[in-house]
């Protein structure tokens, strides 16, 4: 049965029925809902709600709940995910695995409140310190993003990472129906053999991203590395949309993609060929199946809400194999069907 | 030859990795007496540690217990993430007073203002000690630091943190008390504190924290013998000894 939900509710559910049961947030805009959501939810399903002091409380509680095995997450917008960056790294040099959502706003600083794509670098290349990936999945549909609650947990706990969910204000607060996922039962949960439980009847157990000794440091960088090249064997994933006889593919994620999907419609009606190659895994970006769609098509549009954030790696995927264009608008401005039309016909004559 | 009766022995709850502690430091004396009240308790298959960011960084290997290391302040939110998720363990912090006073002001006040069941051992010898003796929230007007070299200037700098007295005023706080550990009988009476903290905690009485007010003798420049004079008759001017708040009568 299909629901009419608001996006951040509908990703809030989603993680419940997913098996989490534990919660920590701070308000902000846009994605307060999805906090508000926590708090009168997860009483009811015996969970835990707890609004920190901070968003640098909040990803500390984050680190610790998650040493113990269980599965936690909280949300946030785009300055809260700034000041959750350093637990970010601790987490990821620690391997706890523990999902983040991020419902974009404009920026930088305070910037503003409506959608924007313009945090993708700091999801995607690391945005504390340290040599560390964390896995960034972009839904563009509210469907598609409930779908991928459970995926994003099983994900963060099979190669102990983190896993962010990317989405903006858009996806953030709108509305559309839903078919929640199913229910994923408590008992199916396995506590992990690397948790921090009081260590009973057992060898205690340490979970840090720490060694003073840089040799030692270097072999726990090295077992990130094995990982990460793991994820990026196994875990990629994109959607293309009508790229068979596209003459002109435009590369997009999330809102930005859906919107781009509209375009391809008219685009088509007025005679241009119009495709669209979708990241689903923002890290780990789809570079080899994009290096190949380049060999077959003279023109690669990237299309963001952003400043060209996501165009320096299908710059890099492409290689010069076809030429890269860019289309923006950034802020909280969001580029119109007929805007991005309009850069399309520029290319094509 | 059997033995009778054991007198004295390393506590279980310590590990077998030597500290890496100057001479004349307490963190080796509080460590000591954190793993006794442990092992007393009989509760360390259900406790889990949190060590801070600071010369204890590493204590998380010197007790035989689970044990993680927080982000520089950030060891009440870890304890508080993990308290969420186990409620029926025991967990503690072991902070040092750049860690508690300065870093993590927000996450230590906002712990004990929710009440929130952890206990923590606050280590104050006012002075950054890891990091080679920079001035600290905790270091006393006139003292010398590295940061301080003129001596600290209270129109500059402000004025020694007392973490104690301030968490006292706080509802959440269940039991605080400030001690030291320069003699055997205020080593008695440290771990009766530490004890009780414990017990707090198991009582779900809500935050417990037990300051000890600390010696360092490296970056103090001073001999150890020199360090616990110059902590007991300058350091418990500012900081004095006592209990500040305690919500457990008839219940512990």
């Amino acid at each position: 049965m299909k629901m009419l939900m608001k996006g951040t509710e509908a990703i809030a559910e989603a993680a419940i029925r997913a098996g989490c049961r534990l919660y920590f947030g701070y308000p902000i805009t846009p994605q307060s809902e999805l906090t508000e959501y926590m708090a009168k939810r997860m009483p009811e399903v015996k969970g835990t709600f707890l609004q920190s002091e901070s968003e640098v409380a909040t990803v500390n509680m984050l680190y610790g709940a998650a040493c113990t095995g269980r599965k936690v997450m909280t949300s946030t917008s785009s300055p809260g995910f700034s000041l959750m960056q350093e637990g970010i790294s601790y987490m990821a040099g620690a391997e706890l695995p523990a999902i983040f959502i991020n419902v974009m706003r404009g920026g930088p600083g305070l910037g503003d409140i409506q959608p924007s794509q313009s945090d993708y670098f700091q999801s995607t290349k690391g945005g504390g310190h340290g040599d560390y990936r964390m896995i960034v999945l972009a839904p563009h549909t509210l469907q598609e993003a409930t779908n991928m609650m459970k995926e994003a947990f099983d994900l963060a706990f099979k190669y102990r990472m983190l896993v962010t969910i990317l989405v903006d204000g858009m996806i953030g607060q709108m509305m559309e129906p839903v078919e929640l996922p199913e229910w994923t039962k408590p008992e199916e949960f396995e506590e992990p053999n690397w948790a921090l439980t009081g260590a009973n009847g057992r060898k205690p157990r340490k979970v840090t991203s720490f060694d003073l000794d840089p040799y030692e440091l270097e072999k726990m960088n090295l077992r990130y590395q094995e990982t990460y090249k793991k994820v990026s064997q196994n875990e990629v994933k994109y959607e293309e949309f009508k790229i068979e006889d596209a003459e002109i593919t435009v590369v997009a994620y999330g809102t930005m993609a859906r919107i781009v999907k509209t375009v391809i419609d008219y685009a088509r009606k007025s005679g241009i060929k119009v495709g669209l190659f979708r990241p689903i895994t923002l890290w780990p970006f789809p570079y080899e199946r994009l290096s190949e769609i380049s060999k077959n098509v003279k023109n690669i549009l990237t299309v963001e809400m952003s400043y060209g954030q996501m165009v320096e790696d299908v710059k890099l995927a492409v290689e010069e194999k076809s030429d890269v264009h860019f289309y923006g608008r950034s802020a909280g401005v969001v580029p119109t069907p007929a805007e991005i039309l309009d850069a399309i016909k520029k290319i094509v004559r | 030859m059997a033995i009778d009766k054991i007198v004295a022995q390393m506590p279980k709850s310590l590990s077998k990795i030597e500290f890496s502690y100057c001479p004349g430091c307490h963190h080796g004396i509080v460590h000591r007496i954190v793993a006794e009240v442990i092992d007393e308790l009989g509760i360390a298959s259900k406790t889990i540690m949190v060590a801070p960011v600071g010369c204890s960084v590493f204590a998380y290997n010197f007790f035989d217990l689970d044990g993680t290391v927080a982000a520089h302040g950030r060891a009440p939110a870890v304890a508080t993430g993990m308290k969420r998720a186990l409620p029926d363990r025991v967990i503690f912090t072991y902070q040092g007073d750049g860690d508690l006073a300065s870093i993590g002001t927000a996450e230590i006040v906002h712990a004990a203002n929710r009440g929130e069941n952890i206990t923590t051992i606050f280590i104050n010898n006012a002075v950054y000690g890891m990091t080679g003796g920079q001035m600290a929230p905790t270091t006393l007007l006139g003292q010398k630091t590295t940061t301080s070299p003129y001596g600290r200037d209270a129109k500059a700098n402000g004025y020694p943190i007392r973490m104690s007295e301030m968490l006292a005023t706080l509802d959440g706080s269940a039991y605080i008390e400030r001690t030291m550990v320069t003699t055997p009988q205020n080593v008695i009476k440290t771990k009766a504190a530490v004890k009780k903290a414990f017990q707090v905690q198991l009582k779900g009485l809500g935050f417990s924290m037990i300051e000890v007010l600390s010696t360092c003798p490296t970056n103090w420049g001073m001999t150890p013998i020199e360090s616990m004079k110059w902590l007991e008759d300058n350091m418990t001017k500012t900081f004095p000894l006592g209990v500040f708040v305690d919500r457990t009568k008839g219940l512990i």
